[in-house]
């Protein structure tokens, strides 16, 4: 089922408009105002990033990828992605058990501190971790002695981009632990099975959709991570280049194709991942319907 | 009672303060050198007072454009559920989705002077790109989904009883929408605003492109910590920063605040 087949199911009877065919005049007006609003602010846009691409032909844009500054970029950006989902990923099914397993004090002052990063400005992550690691820092020293570059090198975009996506997984788990509450749990262990078993039979296979749906979402950004990544990583090319970068340096350099061309690719991947992202909370709804009913 | 307790919270704990604190706490300890004066000359100069004038005029005109499209736009999508409509619900996501310098690229090249949007209203003298307007036409692009998908979900369940019950009771339409309706979908629109708001205050790949940043006129407030770096400003960076961050927290609380008044009344519905 689809997310809109989920929400008419959701409303009660009478909430949506007869089929198609019999739509009146004002009803036909709100869809065409709609569908104008979008096509023209949303889909728009997206024509020309394919346009721009390919308006030189698709030898030129298919000769972006041969640069080898391009190459490294897309694979600082795989790894950088690589490592977030893996580090998020393990955090985020971490705090949702810990969150709404246990009764602690200053849960909600913890809850605040992870949704954080959704509202400090990538700008301002990206100079805080400058600020922390930096050559100047007390610890940037401590880690440069050892032999570990991280401002200006691959851990910082890495510790950006994790900054900046850190919230993702941990909201979706968090939500959907909440939900179950903790009776199984209970039931679990009390008829004699460890806590791992507890986690790993009832907790985890219950939670799995939005797990997923929680690592497409932190994947998604950071693939296309910039405003941190940038103040970090000081742009130096082939190095600490990722692809949002490059595609800022190559439109600067009036390289359009080269940079629509990127864009393009790293868009298409990212509404792929959005769409599967979207049918997969759609299905996920449709289950716990199913369950809440049963 | 689930036994780990310790272990887990411990854990959690230390993340968050390796990822979260520690970086954060590092911004405002860097701060520690310079003295108040010093710290207020630096976030409250005139090009910063400039730019964080700019920042939230934007970004509240921009998020109110979105609380009313996302209304439109939410309404038509939920009342009127077919095949085809799925293809706007999936529109939604795409400015939530697309990486920011790729919207700020498209929306510059596409708005600038020689773009097909662009260099139609450059015929009729009107110039979006490289003005606050072409700010507010970008933050509105990244602000859309936060308003659709919150008001949504609240629209799709709104209960019809009241508003039959009113109508029986003699209540015109306009009575209705006013004293039944509104109170019902304003914790989700405000809630959405505020999203949207939080979002685009802090918002930079997606602007620098189309907003010329021109220093007074359209350099917003990440791009002013972004200048100041590249000339080695730290301390006037750092100070431009401890003020975004404290506002990003204040937005967060105030959501946190927003969000449980519309459970509420979702739950009191």
């Amino acid at each position: 089922m689809t997310a809109i087949g989920v929400r008419a199911a959701h409303s009660p009877p009478g909430r949506t408009a007869p089929a198609t065919a019999q739509l009146r005049l004002p009803d036909r007006l709100a869809i065409a105002g709609v569908a104008v609003l979008l096509g023209f602010f949303v889909f728009l846009p997206l024509c020309s990033i394919v346009y721009e691409a390919l308006r030189a032909g698709w030898p030129a844009a298919a000769a972006t990828f041969a640069d080898p500054n391009a190459r490294s970029a897309i694979a600082l950006t795989g790894l950088t992605a690589a490592v977030t989902v893996a580090v998020n990923g393990a955090f985020g099914v971490l705090a949702g058990w810990t969150l709404t397993k246990y009764r602690f004090p200053g849960k909600a002052l913890l809850l605040a501190i992870i949704d954080l990063p959704l509202t400090v400005s990538p700008v301002v992550a990206g100079l805080a971790l400058l600020l922390c690691f930096g050559t100047n820092s007390p610890l940037g020293a401590w880690f440069a002695q050892h032999g570990w570059k991280i401002a200006f090198a691959p851990p910082g975009i890495i510790l950006a981009t994790i900054f900046v996506t850190f919230p993702y997984v941990a909201r979706e788990t968090i939500a959907l632990m909440g939900e179950t509450g903790r009776e199984l749990e209970e039931a679990a262990l009390g008829l004699g099975a460890s806590l791992w078993q507890t986690f790993s039979r009832v907790t985890f296979p219950r939670a799995r959709w939005a797990i997923l749906n929680g690592l497409l979402l932190c994947n998604a950004r950071a693939l296309g991570e910039f405003g941190a990544v940038s103040v970090i990583s000081g742009n130096i090319r082939g190095l600490t280049d990722t692809v949002p970068l490059h595609i800022d340096i190559l439109y600067n350099e009036d390289n359009l194709v080269g940079a629509f061309t990127l864009a393009g690719a790293l868009a298409l991947l990212v509404i792929v991942l959005t769409l599967v992202r979207s049918l997969i909370e759609a299905r996920h709804q449709s289950n716990t319907n199913r369950e809440t009913r049963r | 009672m689930i036994p780990g307790r310790g272990l887990a919270l411990g854990t959690t704990m230390m993340i968050v303060a390796a990822i979260v604190i520690v970086p954060l706490g590092a911004l405002v300890l860097s701060l520690n050198g310079i003295t108040p004066a010093g710290f207020f000359a630096a976030a409250f100069s005139g090009e910063a007072l400039a730019a964080f004038r700019l920042s939230f005029g934007t970004a509240i005109v921009a998020s109110a454009i979105d609380v009313l499209a996302g209304a439109a736009i939410a309404v038509v999508l939920v009342r009127y559920p077919s095949p085809a409509m799925r293809v706007l619900d999936a529109l939604v996501d795409v400015p939530f989705a697309l990486p920011p310098a790729v919207t700020g690229i498209t929306l510059a090249t596409l708005y600038g002077p020689h773009g097909w949007v662009g260099s139609w209203l450059a015929q009729h003298g009107i110039a979006i790109a490289y003005t606050p307007a072409g700010i507010v036409l970008a933050l509105a692009f990244v602000g859309m989904p936060f308003v659709v998908r919150t008001v949504q979900p609240v629209i799709a369940t709104l209960p019809r009883e009241f508003a039959q019950a009113a109508a029986s009771l003699g209540a015109t339409p306009f009575t209705i929408l006013r004293r039944i309706t509104f109170p019902l979908v304003a914790p989700a629109f405000l809630t959405g605003f505020a999203l949207a708001l939080a979002r685009t205050l802090g918002e930079y790949g997606s602007v620098i492109f189309i907003a010329g940043n021109m220093p007074g006129k359209t350099e917003i407030v990440p791009l002013i910590i972004v200048t100041r770096l590249e000339q080695y400003d730290f301390s006037g960076a750092a100070a431009v920063a401890l003020i975004s961050l404290m506002v990003s927290f204040v937005m967060l609380l105030a959501i946190n605040a927003l969000q449980r008044r519309m459970l509420d009344a979702r739950s009191a519905a």
